[in-house]
């Protein structure tokens, strides 16, 4: 019961922090119909700022997690960057391109932070220092609570953001039809950029939430996790912001379910194989809306 | 001039050209012109061979059926792990290696044949990126799977696979892969499922069985990446499940996209200048990779059809230029 109950509560931590990347990538393909690949090395940049600044944050005296205020700056300026510099050439020229202009962004960030950084994984000095509670015999982590919380909190946000909002409004104009949403008098370019920002400022605040779990930095710690953010994002239905929600915690549950009970090597396949299915039996995901065909 | 005439012409001119290639090559690593080094060089050239396979079945997918995979690496591995399990069984029944070698390129290709149906069967009711996720998410699954089977290793490498892709060898598979696959392009076959990336709705209306032609590509791309996988195992002789993970197949991705989608040319000079590179730029490495995504971006940006669009290189139609036989031939496309 009590490893039930702990194990639940890890899955909640892991899948809140898949959420928080979804949303990420849930609003860019909302808005572009693309996959930014270098969505998840967003997280990597995230996770390097606060290598560099928790420490500095520490010795003037202030608490450690401000250190994401730096984070969420380096990762908005990252993500507008690689919007501006490398999507906007290539936005009408095709799915294709736009997925292989993304994968190099992806290339590109890592090797950047390799050559920067070096191939050594960081340690990351920690960042909360909570109390473990316990629930029915269970120890529970009060971080992972936090986490929790906090990931719930940015999705209220967010869908009321997108819902009562002006800019929400716009945001919401742009995939159904970007002509007419021009002549209504909304800035396109700037729709998208805000996208990105918002969606990169997400990336860093994931980043404060997996480094206080995985105190470890890697070069490449962001591109399967991307791909596992991604994948729940279109679990959940991809450009509806309660379904990157509900698909990263899905994804963290059954991770951290099927590995303690069912077979630990197993499970990143059963994750991807409930996705194959998911997508067959319905294509547009859990909460996606089934659009039809016009011939 | 008739046209069966000359396309009889084109062929015997392509023949001459592999057959220089081959004996110019032959010539380099016998003659000892590169003294030491000449095993090296054998190496690359054996890379570019079955990454040229790699590039050249991806792009069936990508020219010719407008689907993109980003689990072409997956496809690859099945190839790799079936075609090593079968020549460990029959290690000990004195096969002559040559024959050895035949029975692994067409384990390989059968089994990741077999793969392709099943990864096939999906694309009925995907497109595009959801498509492109579903590859990526049977490629992990091949690979999780390799990682616990006990046979492939459970984790660990699998070592000790008989040495068996001779460059001279898997030389002539190259030329014989890309041959079938380029006749394939062209035939009856190849014209209705490039029908089908235009328009599958119009394709289906005259007629044209979709699922059936959808899941025959994959079927077909599969089966040579699995014929590139039985040259890689029996090439590297050890390997572990990780080294076909995504980066793997995206990069077989972005080799089709620079070359160009549907040209098979830019596809081989993609795929044997893209493996030769971290080679030639070893003292580079660090810097390696930044430049080659920053060239990604940049032929993204200026050039979205990558180098060679759908141009295809023409033995024949070089010489008539030369020659000044035909100064005003149209370009054929596609």
């Amino acid at each position: 019961m009590s490893i039930l109950i702990q194990s639940i509560v890890n899955g909640l931590n892991q899948g809140a922090i898949y959420a928080l990347i979804a949303l990420g990538y849930t609003m860019v393909y909302g808005i572009l119909r693309m996959i930014n690949f270098a969505h998840g090395d967003f997280i990597m940049v995230g996770a390097y700022t606060m290598f560099y600044t928790v420490p500095l944050m520490v010795s003037y005296g202030m608490p450690a997690w401000l250190a994401v205020v730096a984070a969420v700056a380096v990762c908005t300026a990252v993500g507008v960057l690689v919007e501006r510099i490398a999507y906007k050439p290539v936005r009408n020229s095709g799915s294709i391109s736009a997925l292989i202009t993304a994968l190099a962004m992806s290339l590109f960030l890592e090797n950047l932070a390799m050559v920067l950084f070096g191939g050594n994984p960081k340690t990351v000095t920690k960042i909360f220092d909570l109390p473990m509670i316990e629930v029915f015999g269970a120890k529970i982590q009060m971080k992972y609570l936090l986490t929790l919380g906090i990931g719930l909190a940015i999705m209220v946000a967010l869908t009321l953001f997108v819902r009562m909002t002006k800019l929400g409004k716009a945001m919401r104009a742009v995939p159904q039809d970007r002509e007419a949403a021009t002549i209504v008098g909304i800035n396109v370019d700037r729709i998208i950029t805000i996208t990105f920002a918002i969606g990169s400022a997400l990336a860093a605040v994931a980043a404060m939430m997996y480094v206080s779990t995985y105190p470890r930095c890697t070069t490449d710690m962001g591109s399967m996790m991307g791909i596992k953010a991604f994948i729940a994002a279109v679990l959940g239905g991809i450009g509806v912001i309660p379904g990157a929600m509900l698909g990263g915690i899905i994804v963290g549950l059954i991770e951290i379910l099927v590995k303690v009970y069912l077979a630990p090597g197993w499970y990143e396949a059963i994750t991807y194989g409930i996705l194959i299915v998911v997508l067959l039996i319905k294509p547009s995901g859990i909460l996606g809306k089934n659009t039809g065909e016009k011939v | 001039m008739s046209m069966p005439k000359k396309i009889k012409r084109n062929y015997m001119l392509n023949l001459l050209g592999v057959l220089l290639l081959f004996f110019a090559l032959f010539a380099l690593f016998e003659t000892g012109v590169l003294g030491s080094r000449s095993s090296y060089f054998m190496g690359i050239a054996t890379t570019a061979c079955y990454t040229i396979i790699m590039v050249t079945s991806l792009n069936l997918l990508v020219g010719i059926l407008g689907e993109f995979s980003l689990g072409h690496a997956g496809f690859m591995s099945v190839g790799a792990y079936a075609s090593a399990i079968v020549t460990n069984a029959l290690a000990d029944q004195k096969i002559p290696t040559f024959g050895l070698f035949l029975i692994a390129l067409l384990a390989g290709g059968v089994a990741a044949g077999i793969m392709g149906v099943l990864v096939g069967i999906p694309t009925l009711k995907l497109r595009g990126d959801y498509l492109a996720i579903v590859t990526v998410a049977f490629a992990e699954i091949i690979r999780v799977a390799f990682t616990n089977f006990q046979i492939t290793g459970g984790g660990r490498v699998m070592s000790g696979i008989a040495k068996l892709s001779n460059f001279y060898w898997v030389f002539w598979v190259t030329v014989i892969c890309v041959t079938v696959m380029y006749l394939f392009i062209r035939s009856r076959f190849g014209r209705t499922v490039k029908a089908i990336r235009e328009d599958y709705i119009a394709a289906e209306a005259s007629g044209v069985n979709v699922t059936f032609y959808k899941v025959m590509t994959f079927t077909i791309s599969a089966f040579f990446a699995g014929i590139a996988g039985s040259i890689y195992a029996h090439y590297m002789t050890a390997m572990i499940p990780t080294s076909f993970n995504f980066n793997y197949s995206a990069e077989f991705l972005t080799e089709v996209i620079i070359g160009g989608t549907g040209s098979m040319t830019g596809s081989i000079i993609g795929a044997a200048f893209l493996s030769a590179l971290p080679e030639a730029m070893r003292t580079f490495a660090k810097y390696r990779m930044l430049g080659y995504s920053v060239v990604l971006v940049l032929i993204m940006i200026f050039r979205p059809g990558g180098i060679f669009g759908t141009w295809e290189f023409s033995l024949g139609r070089a010489l008539d230029r030369l020659t000044g036989k035909s100064k005003k031939e149209v370009p054929e496309n596609e």
